[in-house]
C-alpha cells in the first residue's frame, strides 16, 4: 500500500517529480561524464600507443609513465638498439609539448614510423616534405577547424597543414624529426624508442638484452606499456573523481533534501490525516524515503540519457582533447551515490513529517 | 464505573500552551459512555468538545485526570502507545472527510487496513458495510470526484474498516448540505444499531444531536 502512497504522490505534482529528478540526474550525468572521460581518454591512449605497431618501449631515465622528462635520449640510442638480435625495426620518436592541456607535437621519421605503424591512413591530402609543414589527426583537425592547406602555430613558427589522417596512431600532430629537434634544439634527441621484433616470442629476450645495455632506462613491452596508463595509476585523476562525486553526492542530497521538504509541507495535512489513522512514526518516513528513492532511480535514469547527450556535445566540441566514452560499469555506481545523496537528503524532512503533531498537521489549510 | 462502560474519563484537564498563554480547554471533565452507545456532544465553539475527542482518540495527551478507553489507561501511554490505539481502537470522522487526495475512495479505505496491520484479502462483512453506505459503486474515483456526502461516506467507511471499538465523529455533517446531512447521521445511527458500533458525536446542530442516544452539553470546558 506504502508503494501505492507513493507512486500516487509522485504522480499528483508531476512538475515537481520531474524537476526533482532532472536535478538528481544532473550530479549522476557529472559523474558518468567524468568516468566517460577517463575511460575515453585512457582507451584513445592505449590505441595510440598500440597503433604505432611496436612491441617495445625505451624512454629516457628521468621519465615516468605520465612523464617524458627533460633528459631526453640521443638517437645513437636508437642504432644500438637496432644492431641487437631479433629487432626488426626501430625508430626514434621526439615528443613536444604545445601548451595546449593535452596536446603535443610528435616529431616523427615519416618512412620509418610507416614501416612500423602500417602507415598512416590519410583522410585529406599527404604527408609532410617540408620543415615547415605537419600532418594532423581527424579529431585535432576537427577540433582546431584545421583542413589541407591551413595555417597552424607549432612552437611559435607558423607550419602548413599538408594532410589529415585518421586518429589512433601515436599522436594528434606529428611533424618531420629533424625539423622538430632544430625546432627546439634538441640536435639528435629522441624521448621514445619504438622497437618491432621480429616474431613475438623474443619479445622479452629483447628486453632482457636492451636492460642489460642500457642500465637505468625504462623499457617496457607494449602491453606493460599501456596497462601503466590506466585509471588506478593515476592518482590526479583518481582524486579529481573522488570530488567530482563527493559534489553529486552533496547535490544530490541537497536537492532531495530541498524537493522531500517542499513535499512534506505540501502533505502536512496528509500526514496528519495518515496520523490520525495509526500511521507510526516509521510508516511516514518510509513514505517519503520510499518517495527519494523512486525520484533517485528516475533521476539516475534521466541522467544516463544526460551522459550520452554531454558525450554528444564534447564528441562534437573537443574531440582531441576529451575523447569521451560511455563506462555502463559506472551506471550502478551513479545510481548508489544518488540513492546515497537521495535518502540523505529526505531524512530531516522524513523525520520532520514523523515527528508532526497530528492535530496541527490536520488543521493545516 | 459500570461493567459496560468503554469510556470513563474523570476530573480531565487539557491544559495548552499558545504562545506565552495557558489556555485551559479542558476543566474537570467527567464523562462515562457506554459500550455500543451513541453518544451526542452539543456545544458552542471553544467548549472544549474538539479538545475532548482528541485526547479520547489519542491524538494528544490529557494534562491531568484518568481516561480509560477500551480498558487503557490513556495517561500512562507514550506517544507510540497512543499512535497504535488510534490504528487498533479509535477511529476519527472529521468535518472536512480528510480522505488523501491523491488515492482511489477504495485506498483510502485501504490504507487504514494496511497501517492497522491488516491484510487486503477481501472482507464479506465489510462488503456490507459498503452496501449499506452505498458507495460500492464509487469506490474507483478519487475524492475530487465524489460529492461531499459520497466523501463522508467513504470515511465513515475508511473510520469503521478495522472494526473499532469506538467512532468518534467530529461534526460529520458541518460540511453538507441537510439531505446529505440526514444520510450520514442514518448511517451513522445504523451502524450504531446494526453492529454495535460506540459512537461520540460531536455536532451544533440540535436536530443532527437527536440521533444519539444520549446528549451532554459542554460549556467552557465542562459538561453541563
Amino acid at each position: 500500500m506504502i508503494q501505492k502512497l507513493v507512486w500516487e504522490n509522485v504522480k499528483h505534482r508531476p512538475l515537481r517529480t520531474i524537476l526533482s529528478a532532472l536535478l538528481i540526474g544532473i550530479p549522476v550525468t557529472l559523474v558518468l561524464t567524468l568516468a566517460g572521460l577517463s575511460k575515453g581518454m585512457i582507451e584513445d591512449n592505449n590505441k595510440r600507443i598500440r597503433g604505432v605497431g611496436a612491441d617495445i618501449v625505451i624512454r629516457p631515465k628521468d621519465s615516468n609513465f605520465m612523464d617524458l622528462g627533460t633528459q631526453g635520449m640521443n638517437d645513437k640510442i636508437v642504432n644500438l638498439v637496432r644492431r641487437q638480435p631479433h629487432v626488426k625495426l626501430a625508430t626514434g620518436i621526439l615528443v613536444h609539448h604545445l601548451g595546449g592541456m593535452f596536446t603535443s607535437v610528435a616529431g616523427i621519421d615519416l618512412n620509418e614510423f610507416n614501416a612500423m605503424s602500417g602507415g598512416m591512413e590519410y583522410v585529406a591530402g599527404g604527408p609532410f616534405r617540408g620543415p615547415d609543414e605537419v600532418i594532423l589527426d581527424d579529431f585535432y583537425a576537427k577540433e582546431q577547424n584545421k583542413h589541407v592547406g591551413a595555417e597552424l602555430e607549432v612552437l611559435h613558427q607558423k607550419m602548413r597543414v599538408t594532410g589529415v589522417v585518421k586518429s589512433g596512431k601515436l599522436n594528434r600532430v606529428f611533424m618531420d624529426l629533424r625539423s622538430l629537434q632544430n625546432l627546439v634544439g634538441s640536435r639528435n634527441g629522441v624521448n621514445i624508442i619504438y622497437i618491432k621484433v621480429d616474431t613475438p616470442k623474443n619479445i622479452k629476450t629483447v628486453i632482457d638484452e636492451l636492460k642489460a645495455q642500457l642500465v637505468d632506462y625504462p623499457i617496457y613491452s607494449m602491453d606493460e606499456a599501456t596497462a601503466l596508463y590506466s585509471y588506478d595509476s593515476l592518482p590526479q585523476l583518481r582524486m579529481f573523481s573522488d570530488i567530482v562525486v563527493g559534489i553529486a553526492i552533496f547535490i544530490g542530497f541537497a536537492v532531495v533534501c530541498l524537493s522531500m521538504y517542499m513535499a512534506v509541507l505540501q502533505r502536512t495535512r496528509e500526514i496528519g490525516i495518515l496520523k490520525s489513522l495509526g500511521a507510526s512514526r516509521w510508516y511516514v518516513l518510509s513514505i517519503i524515503l520510499r518517495e527519494a528513492v523512486l525520484l533517485a532511480l528516475v533521476g539516475t535514469i534521466l541522467g544516463i540519457g544526460m551522459s550520452f547527450g554531454a558525450k554528444w556535445t564534447i564528441q562534437t566540441f573537443a574531440p582531441a582533447s576529451f575523447p569521451p566514452a560511455v563506462d555502463p560499469s559506472w551506471w550502478p555506481i551513479a545510481a548508489v551515490i544518488a540513492l546515497i545523496g537521495a535518502v540523505l537528503g529526505a531524512l530531516y524532512p522524513g523525520m520532520h513529517a514523523a515527528g508532526m503533531d497530528p492535530i496541527e498537521a490536520l488543521s493545516y489549510e | 464505573m459500570s461493567e459496560a462502560s468503554i469510556i470513563r474519563i474523570e476530573n480531565l484537564r487539557k491544559i495548552y500552551r499558545v504562545g506565552k498563554v495557558d489556555v485551559e480547554a479542558l476543566r474537570g471533565v467527567s464523562l462515562e459512555v457506554a459500550r455500543g452507545e451513541f453518544l451526542s456532544i452539543v456545544g458552542p465553539s471553544g467548549s472544549g468538545k474538539s479538545t475532548l475527542f482528541h485526547v479520547v482518540g489519542g491524538l494528544t495527551p490529557a494534562t491531568s485526570g484518568t481516561v480509560r478507553v477500551d480498558g487503557q489507561d490513556l495517561a500512562a501511554m507514550s506517544d507510540a502507545a497512543r499512535t497504535v490505539l488510534r490504528k487498533t481502537s479509535v477511529a476519527f470522522v472529521f468535518q472536512k472527510y480528510n480522505l488523501l487526495p491523491t488515492l482511489t475512495a477504495r485506498d483510502n479505505i485501504a490504507v487504514a487496513k494496511d497501517i492497522a496491520g491488516r491484510d487486503s484479502k477481501p472482507d464479506p462483512d465489510f462488503e456490507k458495510v459498503l452496501e449499506l453506505l452505498g458507495i460500492a459503486g464509487r469506490l474507483k474515483h478519487k475524492p475530487f470526484e465524489l460529492s461531499g456526502g459520497e466523501q463522508q461516506r467513504v470515511a465513515i467507511a475508511r473510520a469503521v474498516v478495522n472494526h473499532p471499538a469506538i467512532l468518534l465523529a467530529d461534526e460529520p455533517t458541518g460540511n453538507l448540505d441537510t439531505e446529505n446531512s440526514q444520510i450520514v447521521l442514518s448511517l451513522l445511527r445504523d451502524l450504531n444499531d446494526r453492529l454495535g458500533q460506540t459512537i461520540l458525536m460531536i455536532t451544533h446542530n440540535p436536530e443532527a444531536a437527536a440521533f444519539g442516544h444520549r446528549i451532554v452539553h459542554m460549556r467552557d470546558g465542562r459538561i453541563e
